[in-house]
C-alpha cells in the first residue's frame, strides 16, 4: 500500500520537473528578490508547520482508543509551561517574519528606484532608466516610449540590464500589469498612476498579462515581453519607427474602443501629450483635465460656477451612461486658464520627489475669508469664463 | 394616451422577452431540469397534503431548532448550485487550450465565476454556519429559544429571499459579470449597464438584513439567556466563537450594506461615489468592501473553530486543553480581523510602510490561530481518541488547514503578494482555508449534532465515503492550483495559450469530480440514514458521551428544550452533571411559556423579494407597491398580540414521561 502511494506520486514529480515555475525562477532581479522572500518565508513557517503536522499524525495515532496502553488523563487541561510554549513559538516565528517583511516591503517597493541591476551589480549614474508609459485598454495593452517617441500595442520590449521605469494607468476599468518573469504586479487604474521599477537580466521572450479581471476580453489581454540586447532593442525601435503609424489623440480614441485579442501593432510617432491626457482623462476635446480640476480645487474651488461648468456629453464611449434617475450625462468642461506653468506643475504626476507646496495659503472656499484673518483672500487664478456652460 | 411600447415599459421596465436566456442551451437545459424537479416536488407536496404541515410546523415556526434545520437545508441546496458552477469552471479551464474557446462564452463564464463566489460565501457557508449556531447555541446555554424568536424566523426568510433572487438571475436576465466583490468601475453603470450587478446588489442587501438581524439576535441570546451559573468563562467554546462571530457580523455587515447602497446610488441616481469621473473614487469601494470582507472570513471560520473544539474534546474523552487561552485567542482574532483588510490590495500602490503594517498585522493573526491548533493537539494528547466521523473531519482539518494558513501568511508578505496576488495560488489558498477549515468544520458539526436534531446517527459508511472523496478530492483539486499560481497563471481566465498548463487543470478537474462524488455520498448518507433510522436510533440523547449541555436533553429535544432550566457548575456542564450523578427530575413540571408561530416573516421576505425584483428591472410600480405593503405588514404585525402561549403542564409531563420510558427501554436493551 505504502509503495503504491509513492509510485502514485512519481508522475507528479515528473510533471513538476517539466513545468516552468516562473515565479520561482524569474529572469529579472526584482522578481528574483521577491522569489527569495517567498522561499525565506516558507522555510520560516515550515519550521513550525512540519512539526505540527507530524505531531498531529503521531498523537492521533498514539492516543487512538484501541491503544489502551497509552496514558489517559481525562482531566488534564492546563499547563503553564505548555501555554507559554504554544504562544511563544508562533510569536518568535512571526517576529522573524515581520522583520523580513518590513525590510523586504521597503526594499522592494515598486515605487522605489532600483539600487542594483543584479545581485552583483549596483546601479550607476550611467544606467539611465528607460521610461515606459503603460496604458491598460479594453482589452489590450498600450506601451508608450517617451524617450523614443514610439509606442507599441500588445508587445513590450526592453534592453537587458537597463532599469525600467513604468508609469501605469488604465483607460476604463481596473487591470493589473504583471510580467511574472520581470517583477511583481501593480494595478492599472483609471485616472490614477501607479509606478513599477524593474530590470530584466536575461534576454528572452516572457509572458505579460492583466492579473485583474476586467471584463469580457480579459482572457486575451496578454502581451509578449521581449528582453533584448542593446543592439536588438535598437533594431526593435527602428522597426517600430518604420511602421509609419502615428498615434495622436483621435487615433487613440479609436484604439480605446473595446476589442479583444488585438494583434501586435507599432506606432512610429506618438502625441507627446497623450499619456498625460489619458492619465488625466481628458483625451476628448473640450474635457477638463483632472490635473486642472485638482489645481482649481487646491485653490479653493470655483464655488457655484463649478457646478455649472459641465457640458452635455457630445461624444460617447461604448458603454451605457446616465443613471435612470440621474441627471443627463455630462462632463466637466475644460478651457480653464491658469497662470504660468501651474497646470503643468500640478499635472506633474506623483513623482517620488516631494514638491514644495505652490501656495502656502490655507485651503479656503473661493470668496470666503481666511479662517481667523479678516482680510480678503488672495486667490490668484482667473475666474472661469461661464459663457461655455450657458451655450 | 400611451402607446403600447410606453405601456409595456411602464409595466415591465427593462424586462423583455430577450431578457430570458433562451439562446443559451445550457441554461435552458438547466431550467428544464429545475422546472421538472420543482414541479415534481410541488406535486408530491400537494399529493401527500404536506402544505399545511410545512406552513404550520416549519415555514412559520419560531423554534430556533427548526429554523436552524431550515438554514442547513438552504445551505445544502445552494451548495449544489454553487458546486455546479465550480464544475463548469473546471471543465471550461480544462479544455480551453490550443485556440479552443471551450464551451462557455465570456458572457456566461464571467457570470459563472461571479455566481460561484457569491453563492458559496453568502448562500452556502453563511446559512450553514448560521444554521448550526441557531440550532446549537440556545441548547448549549440552557435556553428555551433565542431572544427574539420571530426575528429569527424573519432573518431566515430574508436570507432565503436573497438566495431566491440569485437563483432568479439564472433564468430571468443575468447575474453580475464582475467577480464576487463587484469592484467598480467595472460594476458601475458605464461598464455593467445590465441587470447583473443589480441582482448582485439587491440579493446581498436583502440577505444582509437577515444576517445582521440574526447576529443581533444571537448576541442578545448569548449575553442575556445563559442558564444560571454559566458565567462567560464557563460558556462552551462553540458558544464563545458564535458570540465573537456575531459581534463581527453586527460590526461589519452594516459596512457592506452602506457600500452597496453607495454603489446602487451611483447606478440608480447618477451619484459619483465610485465613478471614474467627477471625483469618484473606485479605490474607496475596494477599501470599504474589504473592511466588511476580511471580518467575513473570520465570521465563517470562528464557528468552525468552535466545532473543532467541541468535537476534539468529546471524542478524545478529555477536557479541552487551555480553555482560557482558547477564549482569548478567539477574542484576539475577532479584534485583529479588523486591522488587516488592506492585505487584499497590496498591489494597488499603497506605500511600503502601509503595506508592511497590514502585512504584519495579518501575520500576527496566525499567533492565536497557531495557539488554537496547539490546544487541539494537546487536547488529543493523552486522550482516548474515538475516530468517529466528526473526529475524522477534525484531523483532516488540522492537517489541511496548516497548509492553508502557511500560504496565507506567505501572501501576507507584501513582496510575495506582488507575485502571487490574484493568481491561482491565491485561489488555492482561500479554498484551502474555506474548504479545509470552514467546510470540514461544518461537516464535522453536521455529523456531530445530527443525532441531536433527529434522534438517530448518520450512516457511518456513506459518511466515510463522503469524507474520503472530499479530502482526497480537495487535494487533487487545489494542489495543482498552487502549482499553476507559481507558474504565473492568474485567476478568472477563460482561455489559455500555454499548453503546458493543461495537465494541471485536468488534474484539478478530476479533483472536482471526486468532490462531486463526495457531495453525492453526503446526500446518499442522509437518505440512507433516514431509511435506516431504526438501526441508527439514539434513545439516550447523548450518543457520543459528550460534555456540553445540549446533550443533557432528549434527541430531538422537546420544543421547550429543557423542562427545568439547568444550573451550571463547570464549563463542561453535562460532563460535570454526569459525573456528579445527576438525576433527571421526574415530577414537579409546570406550564412553559413559549413564543407563537407567525407567518409575517415569510410575507415580509416575499415582499422584499418582489421589491428587489422591481428595482432590478426598473418596474417602479412593483417596487413602490411592495415597499408600501412591506411597511403596512410590518406595522400590522405590531398589532399582533398573540405572541406567546403556554405549553400546559400536562403536556410537559407526558413528553417527559415518554422520555423516561425511552431511557428505561434503552438502558434495558
Amino acid at each position: 500500500m505504502r509503495y503504491w502511494k509513492i509510485l502514485a506520486l512519481l508522475p507528479l514529480g515528473l510533471a513538476l520537473g517539466g513545468c516552468n515555475l516562473v515565479v520561482l525562477s524569474p529572469s529579472g532581479d526584482v522578481a528574483a528578490q521577491q522569489r527569495d522572500l517567498v522561499i525565506i518565508a516558507t522555510v520560516l513557517m515550515l519550521l513550525i508547520v512540519v512539526p505540527v503536522m507530524v505531531a498531529t499524525a503521531m498523537i492521533a495515532w498514539r492516543y487512538r482508543q484501541s491503544n489502551q496502553s497509552a496514558t489517559y488523563t481525562p482531566d488534564w487541561d492546563h499547563s503553564t509551561q505548555l501555554e507559554l510554549l504554544i504562544w511563544a513559538a508562533p510569536l518568535l516565528i512571526i517576529i522573524c517574519l515581520g522583520a523580513v517583511t518590513w525590510m523586504g516591503t521597503h526594499l522592494l517597493d515598486p515605487y522605489r528606484t532600483l539600487g542594483r541591476i543584479s545581485a552583483d551589480r549596483a546601479v550607476t549614474p550611467q544606467d539611465k532608466p528607460l521610461e515606459v508609459n503603460v496604458v491598460a485598454l479594453d482589452w489590450k495593452w498600450l506601451f508608450i516610449y517617451p524617450e523614443y517617441g514610439i509606442a507599441s500595442l500588445n508587445e513590450l520590449a526592453a534592453p537587458v540590464n537597463r532599469p525600467l521605469d513604468f508609469r501605469i494607468t488604465s483607460s476604463s476599468v481596473m487591470n493589473s500589469f504583471y510580467i511574472p518573469a520581470l517583477a511583481g504586479q501593480i494595478y492599472a487604474m483609471p485616472g490614477m498612476q501607479s509606478r513599477l521599477h524593474a530590470v530584466i537580466n536575461k534576454p528572452g521572450v516572457y509572458r505579460g498579462f492583466s492579473a485583474n479581471y476586467s471584463g469580457a476580453g480579459f482572457s486575451g489581454m496578454r502581451f509578449a515581453f521581449h528582453g533584448l540586447s542593446d543592439a536588438e532593442f535598437s533594431s526593435w525601435v527602428e522597426n517600430a519607427k518604420a511602421s509609419g503609424n502615428s498615434l495622436g489623440k483621435p487615433e487613440y480614441l479609436t484604439l480605446e474602443r473595446p476589442s479583444a485579442n488585438e494583434p501586435v501593432r507599432y506606432y512610429a510617432s506618438v502625441d507627446n501629450d497623450l499619456f498625460r491626457a489619458i492619465l488625466n482623462m481628458c483625451v476628448e476635446t473640450g474635457k477638463m483635465c483632472m490635473s486642472e480640476m485638482m489645481a482649481i480645487d487646491a485653490k479653493g474651488g470655483m464655488g457655484m460656477a463649478g457646478v455649472r461648468n459641465t457640458l452635455p456629453l457630445a461624444y460617447d464611449k461604448f458603454a451605457g451612461r446616465g443613471a435612470v434617475f440621474g441627471a443627463e450625462p455630462s462632463f466637466v468642461a475644460g478651457g480653464v486658464c491658469l497662470p504660468g506653468d501651474q497646470v503643468t506643475r500640478m499635472a506633474e504626476d506623483s513623482s517620488p520627489t516631494v514638491l514644495a507646496p505652490l501656495d502656502w495659503t490655507p485651503l479656503q472656499g473661493r470668496g470666503l475669508e481666511r479662517p481667523g484673518l479678516m482680510r480678503p483672500s488672495k486667490a490668484s487664478f482667473i475666474p472661469l469664463p461661464t459663457s461655455k456652460s450657458n451655450s | 394616451m400611451f402607446d403600447t411600447a410606453n405601456l409595456t415599459k411602464l409595466i415591465f421596465g427593462r424586462l423583455t422577452l430577450e431578457s430570458l436566456p433562451l439562446h443559451e442551451p445550457i441554461i435552458v437545459g438547466t431550467f428544464a431540469m429545475v422546472a421538472l424537479g420543482g414541479l415534481a416536488l410541488l406535486g408530491a407536496l400537494t399529493y401527500f397534503r404536506l402544505w399545511g404541515y410545512l406552513w404550520k410546523e416549519w415555514f412559520t415556526t419560531v423554534d430556533h431548532k427548526r429554523i436552524g434545520i431550515m438554514y442547513m437545508v438552504l445551505g445544502i441546496v445552494m451548495l449544489l448550485r454553487g458546486f455546479a458552477d465550480a464544475l463548469m469552471m473546471r471543465l471550461q479551464q480544462a479544455i480551453a487550450f490550443n485556440g479552443s474557446e471551450g464551451y462557455l462564452n465570456s458572457h456566461h463564464y464571467d457570470q459563472v465565476f461571479t455566481a460561484h463566489g457569491v453563492i458559496m460565501i453568502f448562500f452556502v457557508a453563511m446559512p450553514l454556519v448560521t444554521g448550526l449556531m441557531n440550532y446549537v447555541v440556545p441548547l448549549q446555554i440552557g435556553a428555551r429559544d433565542v431572544s427574539f424568536p420571530f426575528l429569527n424566523n424573519f432573518s431566515f426568510w430574508m436570507t432565503t429571499a436573497g438566495a431566491v433572487l440569485v437563483m432568479c438571475s439564472l433564468f430571468v436576465g443575468e447575474f453580475a459579470r464582475t467577480g464576487w466583490l463587484a469592484y467598480p468601475p467595472l460594476s458601475n453603470l458605464s461598464y455593467s449597464p445590465d441587470v447583473g450587478v443589480d441582482y448582485y446588489i439587491w440579493a446581498l442587501q436583502v440577505a444582509g438584513v437577515g444576517t445582521l438581524l440574526s447576529g443581533v439576535n444571537l448576541i442578545c441570546t448569548i449575553v442575556k439567556m445563559r442558564a444560571p451559573g454559566m458565567t462567560m468563562m464557563k460558556m462552551p467554546v462553540f458558544t464563545w466563537t458564535s458570540l465573537c462571530t456575531n459581534v463581527l457580523i453586527v460590526a461589519s455587515f452594516p459596512v457592506l450594506t452602506a457600500v452597496l447602497a453607495l454603489l446602487s446610488l451611483d447606478r440608480y441616481v447618477g451619484t459619483n461615489f465610485f465613478t471614474n469621473d467627477f471625483g469618484g473614487d473606485p479605490m474607496m469601494y475596494v477599501n470599504l468592501i474589504w473592511i466588511w470582507g476580511h471580518p467575513e472570513v473570520y465570521i465563517l471560520i470562528l464557528p468552525a473553530f468552535g466545532i473543532f473544539s467541541e468535537v476534539t474534546s468529546t471524542f478524545s474523552g478529555k477536557r479541552l486543553f487551555g480553555y482560557t487561552s482558547m477564549v482569548y485567542a478567539t477574542v484576539v482574532i475577532t479584534i485583529l480581523s479588523y486591522l488587516v483588510w488592506l492585505h487584499h490590495f497590496f498591489t494597488m500602490g499603497s506605500g511600503a510602510s502601509v503595506n508592511s503594517f497590514f502585512g504584519i498585522t495579518t501575520m500576527i493573526i496566525s499567533i492565536p490561530t497557531g495557539a488554537k491548533m496547539f490546544n487541539w493537539l494537546f487536547t488529543m494528547y493523552r486522550g482516548r481518541i474515538r475516530f468517529e466521523l466528526p473526529m475524522m473531519w477534525t484531523v483532516a482539518f488540522m492537517l489541511t488547514f496548516v497548509i492553508g494558513g502557511m500560504t496565507g501568511v506567505l501572501l501576507a508578505v507584501p513582496p510575495a503578494d506582488f507575485v502571487l496576488h490574484n493568481s491561482l495560488f491565491l485561489v488555492a489558498h482561500f479554498h484551502n482555508v474555506i474548504i479545509g477549515g470552514v467546510l470540514f468544520g461544518l461537516f464535522a458539526g453536521i455529523a456531530y449534532w445530527f443525532p441531536k436534531a433527529f434522534g438517530f446517527k448518520l450512516d457511518p459508511f456513506w459518511g466515510k465515503m463522503s469524507f474520503w472523496f472530499w479530502t482526497v478530492g480537495f487535494y487533487f483539486a487545489f494542489m495543482p492550483l498552487y502549482v499553476l499560481g507559481l507558474m504565473g497563471v492568474t485567476r478568472r481566465l477563460r482561455t489559455f495559450d500555454d499548453p503546458s498548463l493543461q495537465i494541471w487543470f485536468i488534474i484539478a478537474g478530476i479533483g472536482a469530480f471526486m468532490i462531486l462524488l463526495g457531495i453525492a455520498s453526503f446526500l446518499i448518507q442522509i437518505a440512507v440514514s433516514v431509511l435506516r433510522r431504526e438501526q441508527l436510533v439514539d434513545t439516550t440523547g447523548d450518543p457520543w458521551d459528550a460534555r456540553t449541555l445540549e446533550w443533557a436533553t432528549s434527541s430531538p429535544p422537546p420544543a421547550y428544550n429543557f423542562a427545568f432550566t439547568p444550573v451550571i457548575h463547570d464549563n463542561d456542564a453535562w460532563w460535570d452533571m454526569k459525573r456528579r450523578g445527576y438525576v433527571r427530575p421526574l415530577t414537579g413540571f409546570k406550564a412553559i411559556h413559549m413564543p407563537s408561530n407567525s407567518g409575517t416573516g415569510v410575507i415580509l421576505a416575499g415582499l422584499s423579494t418582489t421589491m428587489a425584483f422591481g428595482l432590478i428591472w426598473y418596474m417602479w410600480w412593483m417596487a413602490a407597491g411592495s415597499f408600501a405593503a412591506l411597511l403596512a405588514v410590518a406595522i400590522g404585525h405590531t398589532f399582533n398580540y398573540h405572541r406567546s402561549f403556554h405549553i400546559p403542564a400536562d403536556e410537559v409531563v407526558s413528553v417527559e414521561r415518554a422520555r423516561t420510558e425511552l431511557l428505561a427501554a434503552g438502558a434495558k436493551s
